[in-house]
């Protein structure tokens, strides 16, 4: 395999090896825009990533992700860590178009040369991730890049989302929105090791935490809460369940944040750390990589198989629609030759 | 208004009328939909039936008395005909002093500063974010020392100043006070405005400093301030100016602008435990007047009975001075053109009739070159001559409100009415204006409008005489004020020079009480003024507050 | 069925004026005609709106002024993009700008400068003719 490397791709590799912003934003375009090249980089690129803390954030629209962002980017550059953020806003349908308006809201980290901030369109993925999303991510990674925020809408109801690949999940609500109870409904709690209520300024902050509570486990357990909460402050009076503390069990903590006032960031921070501990500490880490390997796998799969699709000669695929019209052939068969495989397996 | 008998004969000799037109001229109309710049449609023709609910003495009634729909003053312009305001700065404090001067020699009777971008957004001179903008789109103003340059050989006690000034206007008005002080003139006498309306700010110009909410708080320390010690000072000028020339309605831009004033209202009884009475007649407006003519002079008329009642009966005001709502309007800069520039006068004139008709208290009116740099004397000259003919030539201040009655204005001014009422109730329900900014909710509403506006010249559904309609090749020269380059370096050794000279230990004193105060619940402004009087610079009075209160960014709604 | 090349676009309000009534139409036209965009909002300094379009690998970057600070402000840009190797970057601009002030932007790198009056569609359509996906 190395053998193939090209000049190109030995140059953009060690470009971005050495951090260089320009040359990963470039791949970055070459790989959404489907750039041979920068696909024969990446290639080269994923061999030089997986060790970055890759966090998800979700949440409906306007929960105030990007606004937590800008803090949580400053909280981690307090803590000298690198900072890599992908920000996914959807596609106009009717146009094909898009504004992508997470950065204005993190554009005070923009001039700092270790934050790395792109945003992305989803174009046609659907609040789901895409294939060039989860690369940028390996870019950063490669780059060198502590940790790398990626930031998407609808959780829980895209085929690929931001959970499957993250090593930790956040999922943002909003007090007195209703969308809380959406986004239970939509399968949320399965995903989120950190539930943020962000706008805790607002009413309701606390109603929605305790009944998030009692959703995660039937009853409220108010010590815990105020523990994490940092504004809060709710006394502990009930003691702590055990089974919370069992170390190799992470019990979704609930955070109460109001980003637009820089509240509640510095113990958010301390959560994902203590988050990335557990999956360290616990061996879990290892295994969400290999349920994140095992999708990429797939995903790379069935790209690959689309493209040889749309390399496959057209004559030759005129002859298979032939016969499967005049039914010579079968599916099943004629989907086999496509893509030279033995037909008796 | 009318009886019933009455208004049956009208409808049916409306559909008469109807019917007849559609008869003898099969279509008698060039387009299927007549609207206002602002899209709101107008009838063919209007009758008593469109004003049927109006009571005479309920909505319209008599000028100087409630609810002042037809003016706050009895005597209307046969008493007093309106201030006669140009907006004027650039370069130096001297330079634009020079300007001042020849103005009030013209018959100007008020004056009207316009800062640089700098000052207006709290930075000295000297910093590297005022590159380039030093005395370009207004005076330079860094210190006192300035302050005095610029009011030099002005009496303020007898000419009053309005201030375009927002986030810092703390920090302009102390330097006004006490360079009044120093020529002489007492707190009692000096008279004039500062604009200090920050949350148009957030809403539609962008001129801003801190978060909203210490925002608000700096706006009621002067309220308070001059409530109790600068009694003839208009502390706030709640303006709709800007939120129309960020593309809103005309309807936006009164909703915005009356919800914009019950905040701070409810701000200061809230905070500061003032007596509405107290503080309310120092409260003064500021509006657009757009290109159309009839729904500019509804809009106004709405305005005052809208204010009106808001202070009635939601803050149970007693003096009805609390219930006036006097204000300044500027003619629409987003209605001129660069094209053919010199028709821009024709638009200008419209709009400031549409101004005076509406019972203006102070104009302006833009010079027919702002479009494309800083107005030059030659055209400023032009814009104050359109206003004096107005006044003095053409009749129209003979008699009061002399639109009232009408079927259409008086129509348009309830239909416009209404609709803001419904705005106000959404942003009541959101909490009020703090929170639906917050929300984007003005700023979202007035992207769309603009969006839409821009589409429709764009497509020629809306005629703009000289860029889609009637368009010239070649184009008309006009002479242009350039600001010399050399502004900027005299300026900062201006600025090097007042801060080798002053007393640099009473200077931090100053700001570091300054600082307390901020952080307490005091009133800022006695330590504004301390520390303006050792010739603090304005950034360093703004550090202080960008330091204590944080530094508002941006949020970019769509 | 190889996914459409989109081009990608930076707008930007470089100083200290924030009038962003013409930039958020712009920003939207340019949307609702196909295209990526980005915007970065007001009171922004020429390193933070080079280092986005970097970032952000965009094709062009669009800039409005209408304190008159455009000289200094647009030339910076340009400047420091072609210090950061991003040369290749379409510079255009707007605002209120004295048409003789066009070729000293133009010889600063600002390939094109639209004056107030200009429609949406002459903007995209120039646009279409004069960028594409790098
Ligand atoms: N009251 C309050 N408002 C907040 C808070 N955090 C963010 N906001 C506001 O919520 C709005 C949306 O914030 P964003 O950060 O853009 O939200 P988002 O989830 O990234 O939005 P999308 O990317 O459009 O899905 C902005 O007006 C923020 O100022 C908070 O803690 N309290
Ligand atoms: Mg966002």
């Amino acid at each position: 395999m190395t053998a193939e490397i090209t000049n190109t791709t030995m140059n953009i590799l060690n470009q971005v090896l050495n951090g260089d912003v320009r040359a990963a934003a470039k791949l970055i375009r070459g790989i959404e825009d489907d750039i041979p090249e920068a696909t024969a980089a990446m290639g080269e690129i994923y061999l030089h990533s997986g060790r970055a803390h890759i966090v998800g954030i979700t949440g409906a629209p306007g929960a105030g992700k990007s606004t937590l962002l800008g803090c949580l980017i400053g909280e981690f550059r307090k803590r000298s860590k690198k900072v890599g953020v992908v920000a996914i806003d959807p596609t106009s349908q009717l146009s094909g178009g898009a504004l992508l308006g997470d950065r204005i809201r993190m554009q005070k980290y923009c001039t700092d040369k270790d934050v790395f901030i792109r945003s992305l369109a989803s174009r046609g993925w659907k609040g789901g991730l895409s294939r060039a999303a989860i690369n940028t991510v390996h870019v950063m990674d490669a780059m060198g890049k502590d940790i790398i925020f990626v930031e998407t809408i609808g959780a829980g109801q895209a085929e690929v989302d931001i959970s499957h690949v993250a090593d930790t999940s956040l999922v943002v609500l909003v007090p007195g929105m209703g969308d809380d109870i959406q986004m239970m409904k939509a399968g949320i709690m399965e995903v989120a090791d950190i539930f943020v209520i962000n706008k805790a300024d607002r009413e309701g902050a606390d109603g929605l935490r305790i009944s998030l509570e009692t959703m995660l486990d039937g009853s409220p357990r108010q010590h815990e809460i105020s523990h994490h909460s940092g504004i809060n402050d709710v006394s502990p009076e009930t003691p702590p369940d055990p089974g919370a503390h069992r170390p190799d069990e992470w019990r979704p903590s609930i955070l109460l944040t109001e980003a637009i006032n820089n509240k509640g960031i510095r113990e958010l921070a301390d959560e994902i750390e203590r988050h990335r501990e557990f999956l360290t500490s616990s061996g879990k880490l290892a295994e969400r990589r290999r349920e994140r390997a095992k999708l990429e796998l797939t995903m790379a799969v069935e790209t690959t198989l689309r493209s040889h699709l749309q390399k496959t000669d057209e004559c030759y695929l005129d002859t298979l629609i032939d016969d499967l019209v005049q039914r010579k052939t079968d599916l099943n068969t004629a989907a086999l030759k496509v893509i030279k495989l033995p037909t008796e397996l | 208004m009318f009886a019933e008998r009455v208004l049956e004969q009208v409808r049916k000799g409306m559909k008469r009328w109807l019917d007849e037109v559609k008869k003898s001229t099969g279509n008698p109309q060039t387009r299927a939909r007549f609207s206002t710049v602002s899209d709101l449609e107008i009838k063919p023709v209007y009758t008593p039936d469109d004003i049927k609910n109006l009571d005479f003495e309920r909505d319209i009634g008599f000028p100087g008395s409630y609810p002042f729909t037809r003016g706050v003053q009895a005597t209307g312009y046969r008493g007093r005909v309106w201030t006669y305001r140009l907006f004027s700065g650039f370069g130096t404090a001297s330079d634009t002093n020079r300007r001042w001067r020849q103005l009030l020699k013209d018959g100007e009777t008020g004056l009207s500063t316009a800062f640089d971008f700098p000052t207006l957004m709290g930075y000295d001179s000297d910093s590297p974010r005022s590159r380039a903008e030093v005395g370009k789109c207004g005076v330079a103003v860094d210190t006192l020392a300035d302050m005095e340059a610029l009011t030099k050989d002005i009496p303020l006690d007898r000419v009053s100043t309005s201030m375009t000034i927002n986030p810092p206007a703390s920090v302009l008005w102390a330097m006004y006070l006490v360079a009044a002080e120093k020529q002489g003139a007492g707190w009692d006498k000096v008279s004039g405005t500062i604009q200090n309306d920050m949350l148009k700010e957030f809403i539609a110009q962008k001129t801003f400093m801190c978060p909203p909410e210490p925002s608000i708080r700096l706006i009621s320390d002067t309220i308070e301030f001059g409530t109790k010690h600068v009694p003839r000072w208009n502390t706030i000028s709640i303006s709709g100016y800007h939120i129309r020339e960020a593309g809103s309605t005309a309807v936006q831009e009164l909703a915005f602008t009356l919800a914009d004033g019950i905040a701070y209202v409810q701000d200061v009884v809230d905070r500061k435990k003032l007596d509405v009475d107290a503080f309310a007649p120092r409260l003064s407006f500021f509006f657009n007047s757009h290109i159309d003519l009839f729904e500019e002079i509804a809009k106004f008329r709405a305005a005052r009975r809208m204010w009106a009642r808001i202070m009635k009966e939601r803050f149970k005001a007693k003096n009805p001075r609390s219930m006036w709502l006097r204000f300044h309007t500027q003619t629409a800069g987003c209605s001129l053109t660069a094209q053919q520039p010199f028709n821009n006068v024709v638009r200008t004139t419209t709009e400031a009739l549409a101004a005076v008709l509406g019972g203006t208290q102070s104009l302006h009116t833009n010079s027919l070159d702002e479009v494309l740099a800083l107005p030059s004397e030659f055209a400023v000259n032009i814009a104050l001559r359109t206003q004096q003919i107005v006044a003095e030539e053409t009749g129209v201040i003979n008699t009061i409100d002399p639109l009232a009655g009408s079927y259409f204005v008086e129509g348009l001014t309830s239909e416009i009415e209404e609709k803001a009422w419904e705005y106000i109730e959404r942003i009541d329900k959101m909490g009020g204006m703090l929170a639906a900014i917050e929300r984007g909710f003005p700023q979202v509403e007035i992207a769309n409008a603009a969006y839409k506006f821009q589409k429709q010249v764009d497509s020629g559904e809306r005629t703009m005489i000289g860029v889609n309609k009637y368009r010239r090749e070649e184009e008309t020269p006009v002479e242009l004020l350039k600001v010399d380059e050399k502004v900027e370096t005299e300026q900062v050794e201006r600025l090097k020079e007042t801060r080798r000279i002053r007393d640099n230990r009473k200077v931090a004193q100053a700001l570091h009480d300054l600082r307390a105060a901020c952080k307490s619940d005091k009133n800022v402004m006695p330590y504004v003024i301390e520390a303006v009087k050792e010739y603090a610079t304005e950034q360093e009075i703004c550090d202080v507050y960008r330091e204590v209160f944080g530094e508002h960014r941006d949020p970019g709604f769509f | 069925m190889t996914p459409e090349r989109k081009v990608r676009i930076l707008i930007a309000k470089p100083g200290l004026d924030g009038h962003d009534r013409g930039v958020k139409i712009v920003a939207r036209g340019y949307r609702d005609a196909g295209f990526e965009v980005i915007y970065t909002g007001v009171h922004q300094t020429p390193e933070q709106i080079a280092d986005a379009a970097i970032q952000e690998s965009v094709d062009l970057v669009g800039l409005s002024c209408l304190s008159g600070a455009h000289l200094h402000l647009f030339s910076e840009v340009a400047r420091l993009l072609k210090e950061q190797g991003a040369g290749d970057v379409t510079i255009i601009g707007g605002g209120i700008i004295p048409r003789e002030d066009i070729p000293r932007l133009k010889e600063a790198g600002i390939k094109e400068v639209f004056l107030p009056g200009t429609t949406l569609e002459e903007i995209v359509n120039w646009t279409k003719e004069n960028v594409s996906p790098k």
